[in-house]
C-alpha cells in the first residue's frame, strides 16, 4: 500500500528526453465556408513517466488534439493541416494510414470516455486482449494468452481467469475502463492518452481507476496525456498542465504552479467555477412549516421475467422503504451512485413509475388519483433532466417549449401564454427575442435555462432536478447552479436536487440524503452529513471526491476493486431493511 | 456564443411554401406533377381522339402498332388505339390509385403503426400481430380475393390496394414511435401533464413526418405497379378504362417490336414518382427546423 500523496511527486527527479514532441500542430475542419481551425498552433511535449493534462471546456479542441495524435481524426472533412507530432524520430501527422496502424496500440495507446462502446460486444474480453496482442507482437496464442492474463491482473481485476471468459456486457463500468487499460497498457506503449477516462464513472470507482493508472505509470514509466474536463482529476493526477480554450492553448504550467498562481484571466476563471467541498454558503435554516413534499415509505420494483411462461422471477429492488420530507423553500439532495435509486425516487414522484407506500405533494397524495386528479397533481411538481437537448422536443419553438404546460393546462390565452414565457425566458437570463428559436440554436447551457423556465411555468411547489448541472462545463454548471438559487428565493420553490456529484450537492443543498443500493443510509443537514459524515459509505463518498488542489494530502486507502452488490432479488427475498437512528439533531444515520 | 452569431445569420421563417419555391428540385417536381394533373382534368379537350377509339390506319398493313409520328404522336397500341389520349386518361385512373389509394394507405399505416408504437401492451401486441400476418400473407392473392368479393370498379381497386398497401408503413411507424415513446422529451410532456392525443399528435407524429414522406412517395410507384397487375389478373380497372398500368401490361408482348407502348408509360410512371419524391425530400427538409440555417 503506496500512500498518493507519494505518487503526485514527479516520477523522477532527472528530466528525460521527451518521448512525445508536437509542435505547431493545426487540425482544420472543411467547411462550406473553406477550412475553420479547431485546434491551432499548439505545442507541447511529454516525456517518459509524465503526467501531462490537457485540460478545458467542451469545444476546446482537447480531444481532437487526442484523435490527432492518434491519427483518428474523421476522414474525409478532418484533417491535420499544419505542424508536426513527433513520436521520437517518426512524425505521426504525416505517417500514412498503413504505418500508423503498427504505431497504435503498440507504442501509443488510447483509452476513451465510455469503455462499452470501445469494447467489442460479440467478443470475449480475453479473445480481444489476446488478439490486440497478437496484432503488433508475433507470439504464440497461448505466450499471448498468458501475457493478457498478466494485463488483467495487473490492472487489480478480481477473478482474471473467469473475466476472460466473459463479453463487455457482463462487466460493471470499472470493470471495463480496467479491461481498457489492460488492453492499452499490454503492449507496454511509450504514451498513454486517456480521453476522460473516469467521466463516465462513479466517484468511488473513479478513485480506483485513478490510482490504478497511477501505479501502473510509476511501474511501466508510461507517458500519460490525461484529457479531462475536471479540474480535481487534474490537480490529483498531472505533472504538468496545458489549459486549452477554443482551439488554443490559454496557458502551460506545472500543476502546483496553475493551481496557484494561474497567469491567464481565463484559467483563473476556469478554477473559480470549479465546485468545491466546503465551500458551501452558510444558508438561514428554512422553517420548518409543513413539508411540500412528504415521501413515506416508498418502494419501488421492477419484475424481471423468466422461464418459459415468461412469469416475473426476480424482482430490481430500486427503491426500498424510503421516507423523507421536503421543506418550503428548500433543496434536498438526493446524492449516490449510479444504480442507487435516485432517479427512481424522481420518476416516481412524478408518476412514471408505478409505486407502493404513500407520496404527498403539498398536501395532495399521487395514489388512487383518476386523470383529472393527476393532471392537478402534476402543476405542483415539475422536473429538470440531466439533457436539455433531449428533454426539449427539437421541432418546437422555445417560446411554444415554455409555454407548453400553460397550454396543457388550459391557463390563458394564446397571448398572455407567450407573454408569460416571455417573461419567464427573462427571469432564466435569456432574451424575449429567442423566443421563435429552435433548441438546437442555444447552447447546452441556455438549452438547461429554457428547462428551467418551462419548469418554472406553473408556479409548482416542488422541481426535480435530476442531475441537471451534469452535462454542463464547469463554468455553466456554476450560472446555472446560481440561477436556480436566485430562482429558489424570487419564487420560493423546493428543489430536489438528485445528483452523484458530491462537491456541487455541498454547494447547493440544505438537506442532504445519501442513498445506496435503494435505501437512504444517512440524512441531515448539510452540515450534518458534510461535517460529521457517520456512515462509511458517506465517508467514503466525500474521501472518492476528487480534490481541486495539489497540495491536499490523501489519506491511505485500501485499493480495491469494490463491487457494488446487485439490487436484483428472488421473489420473495429482499435485501435488508436498514433501520435509521437519530444521531442527533434529525441526523439519522443507517445502523449497522 | 458561437450559437448566438450563427442563429442570427438565419433569415426569420417565412412560410413552409415560399421555402419550398426557393429549391430549384423542388419546382421542377411540382411542374411535373401540375402538368400531369392538368393532363388528367383537361383530357377530353387536350386528347386528339377518344382514348377507346380504334383507328384503321392505326396499325400497319400487317397489324402492327405504329410508331410515333405526326399524326399519333406517341404512337399507336396493339389495337390501333391512340397511345397519347389513352396516357392521357390514363392519368386520372393512375392518379387516383396513386394519391387516394396510397394516402389511405399511409393513413391507415401510420395510425395503426402510432397506437401499437406507443401504448404496446395487449393492444400492441394484437396490432402488430395482425400487421405481420398481413406481411406474410401474398398481398397479390388478398388482393384478388376483395377484388373478386366486390365489383371492381376504380374506387374499389383503389380501396382494395390501400388495404393491402399499409402494412409496410405501419411496420416502420411503429418501431420509430416506439423509440420516440422512450426520448426524455416525451416523459417531460409526461410530466407536465400532456394528455395522449397531446402527446400522439402534436409531439409524436412531427417526427414521423419525414418517414411518412419518403414512404408515400415511394408508395405512388408501387400502387401503380400494383394497379396494373390487378388490371392485368383482370381484377383491376375493368378494360377498355385506360390506366398507365394497364397499357404497359396489355402492351407488354409488343415489347420487342414495338418498345414504345411499354416505354412511354412506364416513364410516365417513374416522372411521376421521381416527381412526388422531389417534392417530398424537399417538404421533409422545410418542414425539419433542425435543418433551418443548414445546406
Amino acid at each position: 500500500m503506496i500512500p498518493a500523496a507519494q505518487a503526485m511527486e514527479p516520477t523522477t527527479g532527472a528530466v528525460t528526453a521527451p518521448v512525445l514532441r508536437v509542435q505547431g500542430l493545426t487540425v482544420s475542419v472543411q467547411t462550406e465556408d473553406g477550412l475553420r481551425p479547431l485546434v491551432s498552433e499548439l505545442s507541447f511535449v511529454v516525456r517518459r513517466g509524465e503526467t501531462l493534462a490537457i485540460a478545458g471546456e467542451s469545444g476546446s479542441g482537447k480531444s481532437i488534439t487526442s484523435l490527432a495524435i492518434m491519427g483518428l481524426l474523421p476522414p474525409p472533412a478532418v484533417r491535420v493541416t499544419g505542424g508536426q507530432v513527433m513520436l521520437g524520430e517518426t512524425d505521426l501527422a504525416t505517417l500514412p494510414e498503413s504505418r500508423m496502424r503498427a504505431v497504435r496500440g503498440d507504442r501509443i495507446a488510447m483509452i476513451f470516455q465510455e469503455p462499452m462502446t470501445s469494447l467489442n460486444p460479440v467478443m470475449t474480453v480475453g479473445t480481444q486482449l489476446i488478439e490486440a496482442i497478437r496484432a503488433h507482437e508475433d507470439v504464440s496464442r497461448s505466450a499471448a494468452r498468458a501475457r493478457a492474463l498478466e494485463a488483467l491482473r495487473a490492472v487489480r481485476l478480481s477473478q482474471p481467469e473467469r473475466r476472460m471468459t466473459q463479453y463487455a456486457h457482463e462487466l460493471s463500468g470499472g470493470m471495463r475502463q480496467r479491461v481498457m487499460i489492460a488492453m492499452a497498457l499490454a503492449l507496454r506503449p511509450e504514451v498513454l492518452i486517456a480521453d476522460e477516462p473516469t467521466t463516465a464513472l462513479d466517484v468511488t470507482v473513479q478513485r480506483e481507476v485513478l490510482d490504478l493508472l497511477r501505479d501502473l505509470q510509476r511501474e511501466m514509466g508510461t507517458a500519460i496525456i490525461l484529457i479531462t474536463h475536471d479540474m480535481g482529476v487534474v490537480a490529483e493526477m498531472a505533472d504538468r498542465v496545458i489549459v486549452m480554450q477554443n482551439g488554443r492553448m490559454v496557458e502551460e504550467a506545472a500543476t502546483k504552479d496553475l493551481f496557484a498562481r494561474p497567469r491567464e484571466a481565463y484559467t483563473r476563471d476556469l478554477l473559480a467555477a470549479v465546485p468545491r467541498m466546503g465551500a458551501g454558503v452558510a444558508q438561514a435554516e428554512k422553517p420548518a412549516d409543513a413539508p411540500v413534499a412528504r415521501l413515506s415509505d416508498v418502494v419501488v420494483r421492477f419484475g424481471l421475467k423468466g422461464g418459459v411462461l415468461g412469469r416475473v422471477v426476480q424482482n430490481v429492488h430500486a427503491v426500498e422503504h424510503v421516507s423523507f420530507d421536503i421543506r418550503r423553500g428548500e433543496t434536498f439532495a438526493l446524492v449516490g451512485e449510479s444504480g442507487c435509486g435516485k432517479s427512481t425516487i424522481a420518476k416516481a414522484i412524478v408518476g412514471l413509475v408505478p409505486h407502493q407506500g404513500r407520496i404527498e405533494i403539498a398536501g395532495q397524495a399521487l395514489e388512487g388519483l383518476d386523470a383529472a386528479g393527476q393532471k392537478a397533481y402534476r402543476r405542483q411538481v415539475q422536473m429538470v433532466f440531466q439533457d436539455p437537448m433531449a428533454a426539449l422536443d427539437p421541432r418546437m419553438r422555445v417560446g411554444d417549449l415554455i409555454a407548453e404546460p400553460l397550454a396543457i393546462h388550459g391557463l390563458g390565452g394564446v397571448a398572455e401564454q407567450r407573454a408569460r414565457a416571455a417573461d419567464l425566458m427573462a427571469r432564466v437570463g435569456l432574451s424575449a427575442d429567442q423566443l421563435d428559436r429552435y433548441p438546437h440554436e442555444f447552447s447546452g447551457g441556455q438549452r438547461q435555462r429554457i428547462c428551467i423556465a418551462r419548469a418554472l411555468a406553473l408556479n409548482p411547489a416542488l422541481i426535480i432536478a435530476d442531475e441537471s448541472v451534469s452535462a454542463l462545463d464547469v463554468s455553466v454548471q456554476a450560472r446555472v447552479l446560481a440561477l436556480l438559487r436566485a430562482l429558489q428565493d424570487e419564487f420560493g420553490v423546493a428543489f430536489l436536487f438528485i445528483s452523484h456529484d458530491m462537491a456541487v450537492v455541498e454547494n447547493i443543498s440544505d438537506r442532504v440524503a445519501v442513498m445506496y443500493l435503494g435505501q437512504i443510509v444517512e440524512l441531515g443537514t448539510r452540515a450534518q452529513v458534510f461535517g460529521n459524515p457517520q456512515h462509511p459509505y458517506t465517508r467514503r463518498l466525500i474521501d472518492a471526491v476528487p480534490v481541486p488542489d495539489p497540495a491536499h494530502q490523501r489519506m491511505a486507502q485500501a485499493r480495491l476493486a469494490g463491487e457494488v452488490p446487485s439490487p436484483v432479488h428472488a421473489l420473495g427475498a429482499g435485501p435488508e431493511r436498514v433501520r435509521l437512528r437519530d444521531v442527533g439533531q434529525g441526523h439519522l444515520v443507517a445502523e449497522g | 456564443m458561437g450559437s448566438a452569431t450563427k442563429a442570427e445569420r438565419i433569415r426569420r421563417p417565412k412560410g413552409a411554401m415560399a421555402r419550398l419555391l426557393q429549391r430549384r428540385m423542388a419546382v421542377f417536381g411540382l411542374v411535373l406533377i401540375a402538368i400531369v394533373v392538368a393532363g388528367a382534368v383537361l383530357a377530353p379537350w387536350i386528347a386528339p381522339f377518344s382514348p377507346d377509339e380504334q383507328h384503321f390506319d392505326g396499325l400497319t398493313i400487317e397489324g402492327a402498332p405504329l410508331p410515333p409520328d405526326a399524326r399519333f404522336i406517341m404512337g399507336t397500341d396493339l389495337l390501333g388505339r391512340d397511345l397519347f389520349s389513352r396516357v392521357l386518361y390514363g392519368a386520372r385512373t393512375s392518379l387516383v390509385i396513386g394519391i387516394v389509394a396510397n394516402g389511405v394507405a399511409l393513413l391507415i399505416g401510420t395510425l395503426v403503426g402510432i397506437t401499437a408504437g406507443y401504448f404496446r401492451g395487449w393492444l400492441g401486441a394484437v396490432l402488430m400481430r395482425f400487421t405481420d400476418l398481413m406481411m406474410a400473407f401474398p398481398a397479390l392473392l388478398l388482393a384478388i380475393c376483395l377484388a373478386a368479393i366486390f365489383q371492381p370498379s376504380l374506387w374499389i381497386v383503389a380501396m382494395v390496394i390501400a388495404l393491402v398497401n399499409w402494412v409496410q408503413t405501419a411496420r416502420v411507424i411503429y418501431t420509430e414511435t416506439t423509440s420516440l415513446a422512450t426520448r426524455d422529451f416525451i416523459a417531460a410532456e409526461r410530466t407536465l401533464g400532456a394528455g395522449t392525443g397531446r402527446i400522439l399528435f402534436r409531439h409524436i407524429l412531427p417526427h414521423l413526418v419525414p418517414t411518412i414522406i419518403v414512404w408515400g412517395t415511394l408508395g405512388i410507384s408501387t400502387t401503380v405497379l400494383l394497379e396494373a397487375t390487378l388490371s392485368f389478373l383482370g381484377v383491376g380497372v375493368q378494360p377498355p378504362t385506360p390506366s398507365w398500368g394497364n397499357i404497359i401490361f396489355e402492351n407488354q408482348t409488343y415489347f420487342q417490336s414495338a418498345p414504345w407502348l411499354v416505354f412511354i408509360p412506364g416513364a410516365v410512371i417513374i416522372l411521376l414518382a421521381l416527381a412526388f419524391n422531389l417534392v417530398g425530400d424537399a417538404l421533409r427538409d422545410v418542414l425539419d427546423p433542425t435543418q433551418r440555417g443548414r445546406g
